[in-house]
């Protein structure tokens, strides 16, 4: 693909600006180039051929493409996948929840309470779990949360009833907020560590309380982190397949895991596994749209 | 003899009511000592300055009143009240920050409301107070902006207004003016000053320009190092400062040092370190002793220049013209003396002829204008 070609110059304008002129037009172009021809071979045109997909209907491997309708749109809006849909927005809405809640005071305490030399040292140790794999994190959830895991035999010390959360929702939940978390703490400590330390005592001096200046300075001033936090953990979390598969039993399918079976699995139907990854191509695009509207303000900074 | 006429004058300033008292407060910052048992006592309705270097302690001073910072030793009192204890949001002081510290995501009306709104007041029963706020700094019509969106003039001013509007008994200025130029500055010294007039409020105001604070107020604490060095009027501190370093601090001055030679009556007798012996004006409530180290303050603006001699000989000294600045209104010259001090001297541009560089020069000032000081 040819991208624009930079505009001739006229001969006035390179007698006064020779190259510096010729630079400016060709540079940006030039540097998008590898990039741009990346992205058109591996995301724009298997999107174009996931879409081609998504209108055949029942299609499996070794099938002749032949668009045909909507067939497999309307299949989504039948009960049981739009109860999967909802199951997996939920997931995603939980997990965004607990890293915002959890995460909230420890890039606070991390970015204004903690001593400043161990500030790097801290955020390193908070980061260090995205370095394993995360399959070998979800495992380590299964040896913690089985019936004589790690978690029971601790709370059997007590004399506490066992919990019994594999393969359940609760087990997906702790997984994926697991393994998000340090995302949300890596914004949240980058936007709290801009905060101009000066406005929670212009609040003290005005009669706020620490816990007033905490919602009326704190939170308003940090809200971009906010939000740039909470739709990066819910995009990621919408796209979760470890969590839910490992974690999750038979009872926790997603969207996600109902995608890999069409494609991977006994189901083996593509027409139906594409009109999934569209509409989810298009969720993760709307959030990732709020994402740059509202990760971007810059309104209200001083 | 400085302690007993501070103590005099604080039981003074305590019957007619003092607003602001420190009592030999100390602050230590990881083994720096910041503020070295400073002693001060703010009366009702007072303009009063803290000025000092950069590093003197004079901000810290002004965040142990606000009740940022608690004193290591010593004590803070607003309206006759121990502060010990009090957290900076129940204290009757509000201040206006160096870098103004605005709300970002607030507009300007709420910025100047937040006071009030956390008081409990109602929408209702603030809007009056907020309004008479902004109108007091000209700021009415900019209440729904965002302070992103103002000047630093304009952010000064409602910086100000929020921290009016909650009628403190104290209002804490912190640099005030500092992040603005040289004509605005002026602008709102000016405002500053009518407003104080209006509103009757104590205003403490930390400075490190000494023109601003003569300008401003009604007295002055000099800070250095952490003390308080002198605490008089303007005008006090101007022409009686009472160590070389406020001396040389406020305004511009010629320092001499040297020793006591010789006490007269029409004056002492100081032989300076350059040996050139000059007559100074004796100090009433002071007695240096034959030999005791002594600073001589002669303010450029004193000293007199002429080409020939002048028939008076007392400090009167020969030297060379080193180099002339012209400053419009004023032309200052640089004279090195035969004995090798060097004295500036400031003299009204009167349109005459001036002299020029290299050439031998007299200059001279009379017994009057030497303040002696000890060294």
């Amino acid at each position: 693909m040819t991208q624009t070609a930079p505009p001739p110059n006229t001969p006035g304008s390179l007698d006064s600006v020779p190259n510096a002129a010729k630079k400016h037009w060709v540079g940006p172009w030039a540097l998008l180039g590898p990039p741009g021809l990346w992205l058109v071979l591996l995301l724009v045109l298997p999107t174009l051929v996931i879409f081609e997909l998504s209108l055949v209907p029942g299609i499996r491997p070794g099938d002749l493409v032949n668009p045909s309708g909507l067939d497999n749109y309307t299949q989504i809006f039948e009960s049981v996948y739009l109860r999967v849909m909802l199951r997996s927005l939920l997931f995603a809405i939980g997990t965004t929840v607990v890293s915002l809640v959890l995460g909230f005071p420890v890039a606070y305490w991390i970015a204004l309470m903690s001593p400043k030399r161990w500030r790097n040292l801290l955020l390193v140790a908070f980061i260090l779990p995205l370095w394993t794999s995360s399959l070998l994190r979800s495992y380590a959830w299964i040896s913690i949360l089985r019936p004589t895991g790690v978690l029971n035999s601790f709370l059997g010390i007590f004399n506490l009833p066992a919990l019994d959360i594999l393969n359940q929702s609760p087990a997906v939940l702790v997984g994926m907020s697991y393994s998000f978390l340090p995302y949300m703490v890596l914004i949240l400590y980058s936007s709290l560590e801009k905060l101009d330390l000066k406005l929670l005592e212009a609040a003290a001096d005005l009669g706020a309380t620490p816990i007033q200046s905490f919602w009326k300075i704190t939170v308003p001033q940090s809200f971009q982190g906010i939000a740039a936090g909470s739709l990066l953990v819910f995009i990621i979390s919408l796209g979760d397949f470890i969590n839910p598969e490992l974690l999750g039993g038979a009872s926790s399918m997603t969207v996600s895991r109902l995608i890999y079976n069409q494609f991977l699995g006994p189901t083996q139907n593509w027409g139906f596994g594409s009109s999934l990854s569209m509409i989810m191509i298009f969720a993760v695009s709307a959030a990732v749209a709020l994402l740059i509207r509202y990760g971007n303000t810059s309104s209200g900074k001083v | 003899m400085s302690q007993t006429t501070l103590q005099s004058q604080t039981v003074a300033l305590t019957e007619t009511g003092s607003d602001v008292e420190l009592r030999k407060v100390f602050k230590v910052f990881n083994g720096e000592t910041a503020v070295r048992g400073v002693d001060l006592t703010i009366g009702q309705g007072e303009f009063f300055s803290i000025l000092g270097p950069s590093g003197c302690g004079k901000t810290t001073t002004l965040r142990l009143i606000a009740g940022f910072e608690t004193p290591s030793a010593g004590e803070v009192l607003v309206r006759g009240q121990s502060m010990l204890n009090v957290p900076p949001n129940q204290r009757p002081v509000n201040t206006v920050f160096q870098s103004y510290a605005l709300f970002g995501h607030m507009t300007i009306w709420d910025n100047v409301a937040f006071g009030l709104k956390i008081k409990g007041l109602t929408k209702a029963e603030l809007e009056g107070q907020v309004r008479e706020a902004l109108v007091l700094v000209k700021m009415e019509s900019f209440a729904r902006r965002y302070p992103a969106q103002l000047s630093g003039g304009q952010r000064q001013r409602v910086a100000l207004a929020r921290a009016l509007v909650n009628r403190p008994a104290v209002l804490l200025l912190d640099e005030p003016l500092g992040a603005l130029d040289l004509k605005l500055r002026k602008e709102m010294q000016m405002e500053l000053s009518s407003l104080h007039r209006e509103l009757g409020m104590t205003f403490v105001m930390v400075t490190h320009d000494q023109e601003e604070a003569l300008s401003l107020s009604d007295r002055i604490a000099v800070m250095n190092e952490g003390r308080v060095e002198q605490v008089g009027t303007p005008s006090e501190i101007y022409e009686a400062p009472r160590s070389p370093f406020i001396a040389d601090f406020i305004g511009e001055t010629n320092l001499l040092r040297g020793r006591l030679a010789q006490v007269d009556r029409e004056g002492w007798q100081v032989e300076t370190d350059h040996g050139s012996p000059i007559m100074v004006r004796p100090v009433a409530d002071w007695q240096p002793g034959r030999g005791d180290a002594i600073a001589v303050s002669v303010r450029p603006e004193k000293v007199g220049l002429s080409l020939y001699p002048p028939e008076v000989k007392v400090n009167c000294f020969e030297g060379e013209l080193q180099n002339i600045m012209y400053l419009g209104t004023h032309v200052h010259y640089a004279v090195e003396l035969r004995s090798g001090e060097k004295i500036t001297v400031m003299q009204v541009n009167t349109g005459g002829e001036m002299p020029t560089v290299s050439t031998q020069v007299y200059v001279h000032w009379s017994t009057q204008d030497g303040l002696a000081m000890p060294a």
